[in-house]
């Protein structure tokens, strides 16, 4: 499995053609305290760069952007009780969605994480 | 995320110890302000609502209105100075007791808000023919003008934003500023006077825009500065922003003028007639009197309700508001609730919905979510009267 980050700082993790999908810990750390997450159904199609999730902190909503191109296998529901897991475990359990990869190619122009680390240090 | 404006902002004095504290600062008013500290936006809330939270207010406007005619001690320099602001705004000045504070609005010819602000009665006898007056940061170029040319060299406005405002606000705020000004205890709601710390005068109010217990003070830069610092070295203080004070005031049910309040929303609209007390309204002598008085006879069209999602997803500002697939109305302030751990939304629906429970939907991203009419406050207020 390898974890890539995009400059919208989500990050996608992949084994073959699936991939799980999420926040960073730095955007979750950026974001404050999250108080709701809207995620998509099950079966819906993106495309890379369309926002499929919104995250609300108490002042703002924030969209996020699909890393890849794909469909939406599962979604993690637990986020609708407990939005503040993307506060503790951004890369962990808060996990959003589970998506079928439509173009694994896409992944080439996605950061590393060490990339991303320098990426972000720059900010 | 990024604010790219070019045009200088300006630091309040207490920039450094916004700095020493860790405040993630943003562009607010044309003031480089914290908009949250390492806390973060829920914990300050909920800080403030059991302790006491300190905010830094310089930005806002903060003045003196004072008689031409100097410093007076007689009954009538009251009167005079109150007859010269009452021609703008809707409230009872003359009236207010000596220390004693008022909420009022701005008017403009059509009875629409042009701001929100604090018109006080200072307490001290040779102080008679002046007038302390707080208005909002964002408005206080606009409202200093509009007193100006009313003035009719009558008075003169003399501005204090360049000294410090700080707002000690929460249950503990009378326990920890009473050790510096041991007379504010005895102040109620609403009220102020002069006090001293060290030889040096601070403007002390007993209000605030949070719902809690608290007070207002007003200081030159350097002492202000000194008394900020000081009150944070209490451990109950802790230095709050303005992601905070938002979540705060709405809770509380107060307007944020610019999105609750604005030029073409009467008071009567924005849930504030009793910021028009009977002598005025008897009188009828203030701008947009006919609409205003028009109003509290028949009803507004539309009304500021609260409104309470039913689901776990805020409603922003700009969502709109619809019952039975008809728009009745537009949401004007929604963010989250740390205190009732909920969405909390206040805006403006037509009057037939207005009332508590009513059914809404309010439109988030293209989605129907039901929501119902609330009264105001979210929160009861805890204010010392």
């Amino acid at each position: 499995m390898t974890t890539y980050y995009t400059k919208d700082h989500e990050w996608i993790r992949v084994d073959g053609d699936t991939g799980t999908v999420g926040i960073t810990s730095y955007a979750a750390g950026q974001l404050g305290d999250v108080v709701y997450v809207e995620l998509p159904e099950t079966g819906a199609k993106f495309a890379r760069g369309d926002d499929f999730a919104v995250v609300e902190s108490v002042k703002a909503a924030s969209d996020v952007y699909a890393p890849v191109s794909g469909s939406v296998m599962e979604v993690n529901s637990a986020l609708s009780d407990a939005p503040e897991k993307v506060n503790e475990a951004a890369e962990g359990d808060a996990w959003f969605v589970r998506v079928k990869l439509a173009d694994a190619d896409e992944l080439s122009g996605l950061m590393d994480e060490a990339a991303y680390a320098v990426f972000c240090e720059g900010l | 995320m990024a604010d790219t404006t070019t045009e200088t902002l300006r630091r309040t004095a207490l920039h450094p110890l916004h700095v020493e504290y860790g405040a993630k600062l943003v562009p607010f008013a044309g003031y480089e302000m914290p908009v949250q500290f390492p806390d973060g936006v829920k914990e300050e809330h909920l800080w403030t609502r059991s302790e006491a939270g300190l905010f830094d207010v310089s930005h806002m406007g903060p003045s003196f209105l004072t008689l031409a005619s100097g410093m007076r001690r007689d009954a009538a320099a009251h009167e005079e100075i109150s007859a010269l602001i009452e021609t703008l705004v809707p409230s009872d000045i003359k009236g207010l007791k000596p220390g004693q504070a008022r909420l009022t609005v701005l008017l403009n010819a059509d009875g629409g808000v042009l701001d929100d602000l604090i018109i006080t009665r200072p307490y001290e006898e040779d102080r008679q023919g002046e007038l302390y007056i707080v208005v909002n940061g964002a408005m206080k170029e606009q409202d200093w003008g509009i007193f100006e040319s009313a003035l009719a060299g009558k008075a003169v406005l003399t501005r204090a934003d360049n000294g410090v405002l700080l707002a000690l606000q929460g249950p503990k705020a009378e326990n920890v500023l009473s050790a510096h000004f041991p007379e504010c205890a005895a102040l109620k709601f609403m009220e102020c006077r002069r006090l001293e710390l060290n030889g040096e005068t601070f403007v002390v109010s007993r209000c605030g825009y949070t719902g809690e217990d608290g007070f207002e003070v007003l200081g030159r830069a350097s002492e202000g500065t000194e008394l900020a610092a000081l009150l944070l070295d209490d451990p109950r203080v802790r230095p709050i922003g303005l992601g905070a004070r938002d979540s705060l005031r709405l809770e509380a049910g107060l307007c944020l003028y610019g999105h609750d309040l604005a030029p073409d929303i009467s008071p009567v609209e924005a849930d504030l007639s009793w910021v028009i007390q009977r002598r005025r309204r008897v009188a009828g002598d203030f701008p947009g009197a006919a609409r205003i008085l028009q109003e509290l006879k028949d009803g507004p069209a539309r009304r500021r309700v609260g409104i309470r999602p039913l689901e776990r997803a805020p409603a922003r500002e700009g969502t709109e508001i619809f019952v039975g697939g008809e728009a009745v109305g537009v949401v004007t302030s929604g963010g989250f609730g740390p205190s009732i751990d909920a969405p909390v939304t206040m805006g403006y629906v037509a009057a037939a919905h207005a009332a508590p429970g009513t059914k809404i939907d309010l439109m988030v991203r293209g989605k129907a979510r039901p929501a119902e009419i609330a009264s105001l406050p979210f929160i009861p207020a805890r204010y010392k009267r």
